[in-house]
């Protein structure tokens, strides 16, 4: 016998393996759901499929009656639009502080352990003061999940900044480079793909405080519409708004990842 | 050709002496190398000649003017590793010194300025064999490959002066003889003065014109700190022309 640690899966086994756990989750919920409704036919809980897909074709096909809206379309529209704000002036932000921070010594004398301390600040403990600074409307939102996720994304790429090699930058001066020649030649097309690296480790918190920020305060999207729904115990429209969320999380993470292959195709060449 | 003077030069981080007491002369278009043992202080040497270290006490001086303390155009470098940018393809590494050159604030030529710059780099990659590879990323190419491309970035700009730390260290002997036949060739065309650390003393003696051993001379645990390397061995290599004889007729000649 191999050991454990020796043994690989092809790749027909590898692609069954990872079913496996989606399938069993599914099972469980079936079985339970079954058992819960047998017991009591109204039962909110486990939703069975039925219920399930009637409140997809509602929320998703059906207007709503009152506004004439397409609910769930409406709501992903308002929430990717406040996450995507959010994010892209996060990205912009942490991208030119996170250079600086990295590369030149004054700034990082100055800048390090601010930035450091407003990363240990819980972000959703700002959410009342922005609700009062800024009013319950958009903005409000767009800012928790920019003043959330920026520190983290100034730090990240201050690392990654650093981690240039030394060479390369005195390289980069025997050249005949000034700083903002190095800045733009050197480091920020080598920086581009790991701001992406830390934008999609930052997302899962983008979306927390996306929901977090519609749950207490809004008219439209995702978040709210589950904290909603939780008044009426409707399970299924929650579910399958989770589930959409979560595959939502997921395409844009994997967008990203195929975005950096295509443009950044120095990163993945030559890697055999 | 530019000539280097090196006075009494001193190294010391804290209360360790790195380096103490360092003084030759390098002859315009002499090839230098540096030998000595590990933690002797070659590198440190280096980065002083380099800019990026400033020294204790003593100066240096380019064609006896002080040299700048930060790098600079007129001394290229070649390191062992991460000696070009893995986000540019051959070409643009080459290139890359001539934009910084002729563009200040976009570092991005157009037009016939970029069509100069683009031949003249083409040129020198097929003067170190890699007009092959000018399309393939750094990390598409062998060590050797790698070192060469280095080598031809660095000499686009045409430096008085040329610094190798340990540039052929990391490569199999049969690739490394190969390098060095087109480092001698290029050195002799460009007639710089070239600085070489190496660990390698046959490497050494084949390449350089002289030969400078850094060590310590006093080993007593005790004194470790306090006392640095200096220059313990300066031998001039025989046979070895100062400056260098061109290897071959020029190529008019030959044709006549």
């Amino acid at each position: 016998m191999r050991r454990l640690i020796n043994r690989r899966p092809d790749i027909a086994t590898r692609f069954g393996l990872m079913l496996v756990p989606f399938v069993i989750v599914i099972i469980v919920y079936m079985v339970a759901s079954e058992a819960r409704l047998s017991v009591n036919p109204n039962d909110k809980l486990l939703p069975g499929w039925s219920s399930i897909s009637a409140a997809v074709e509602r929320m998703a096909f059906q207007p709503d009656q009152r506004t004439g809206n397409y609910l769930l379309w409406t709501d992903t529209i308002s929430s990717l639009t406040r996450l995507g704000i959010g994010v892209a002036i996060a990205t912009l932000i942490g991208g030119v502080f996170g250079i600086l921070q990295g590369l030149i010594p004054y700034w990082r004398a100055t800048f390090n352990s601010f930035t450091a301390v407003l990363s240990m600040i819980p972000p959703l403990a700002l959410l009342p003061i922005l609700f009062i600074a800024l009013g319950l409307g958009e903005l409000s939102k767009v800012a928790l999940i920019a003043i959330g996720i920026t520190p983290f994304l100034i730090r990240d790429l201050a690392l990654r900044t650093a981690e240039i090699p030394h060479e390369e930058i005195i390289k980069a001066q025997t050249l005949g480079a000034s700083t903002w020649q190095i800045i733009l030649r050197v480091v920020v097309p080598q920086m581009l793909p790991r701001l992406i690296d830390g934008l999609r480790f930052s997302l899962g918190a983008a979306w927390l405080f996306l929901i977090a920020a519609e749950a207490i305060a809004s008219d439209s999207g995702l978040g709210y519409r589950i904290f909603l729904m939780r008044r009426y115990l409707a399970m299924d429209v929650i579910l399958p708004y989770v589930a959409w969320i979560t595959f939502l999380a997921f395409a844009l993470d994997l967008a990203l990842r195929l975005f950096q292959r295509v443009a950044f195709p120095w990163m993945f060449r030559g890697r055999a | 050709m530019t000539q280097v003077t090196v006075e009494n030069l001193w190294k010391v981080y804290g209360d360790q002496t790195v380096l103490e007491n360092i003084n030759f002369t390098a002859e315009p278009g002499s090839f230098i190398s540096l030998v000595g043992p590990s933690g002797c202080g070659k590198s440190t040497f280096l980065r002083m000649m380099l800019g990026d270290e400033s020294p204790s006490r003593g100066r240096i001086l380019i064609d006896g003017v002080e040299l700048e303390d930060e790098p600079s155009p007129d001394r290229g470098v070649v390191f062992q590793k991460y000696s070009v940018f893995p986000h540019l393809t051959a070409l643009q590494n080459v290139m890359l010194g001539l934009e910084f050159g002729g563009s200040p604030f976009l570092a991005r030529l157009r037009g016939k300025k970029r069509r100069a710059a683009r031949a003249a780099s083409l040129e020198m990659l097929q003067n170190v064999g890699l007009s092959q590879a000018a399309g393939k990323y750094p990390s598409e190419l062998s060590g050797g490959m790698q070192q060469r491309l280095a080598i031809a970035q660095a000499l686009v700009k045409k430096p008085k002066i040329l610094l190798l730390d340990e540039p052929f260290g990391a490569l199999d002997p049969g690739i490394r003889a190969e390098v060095h036949d087109i480092m001698l060739r290029l050195w002799r065309e460009e007639r710089m003065t070239i600085f070489m650390v190496t660990h390698d003393l046959s490497e050494a003696f084949k390449l350089g014109t002289r030969v400078i051993a850094f060590d310590r001379v006093r080993t007593r645990p005790e004194e470790a700190k306090a006392y640095g390397a200096t220059v313990t061995f300066d031998l001039k290599v025989d046979g070895k022309s100062v400056p260098p004889a061109p290897a071959e007729p020029p190529l008019k000649a030959a044709a006549q």
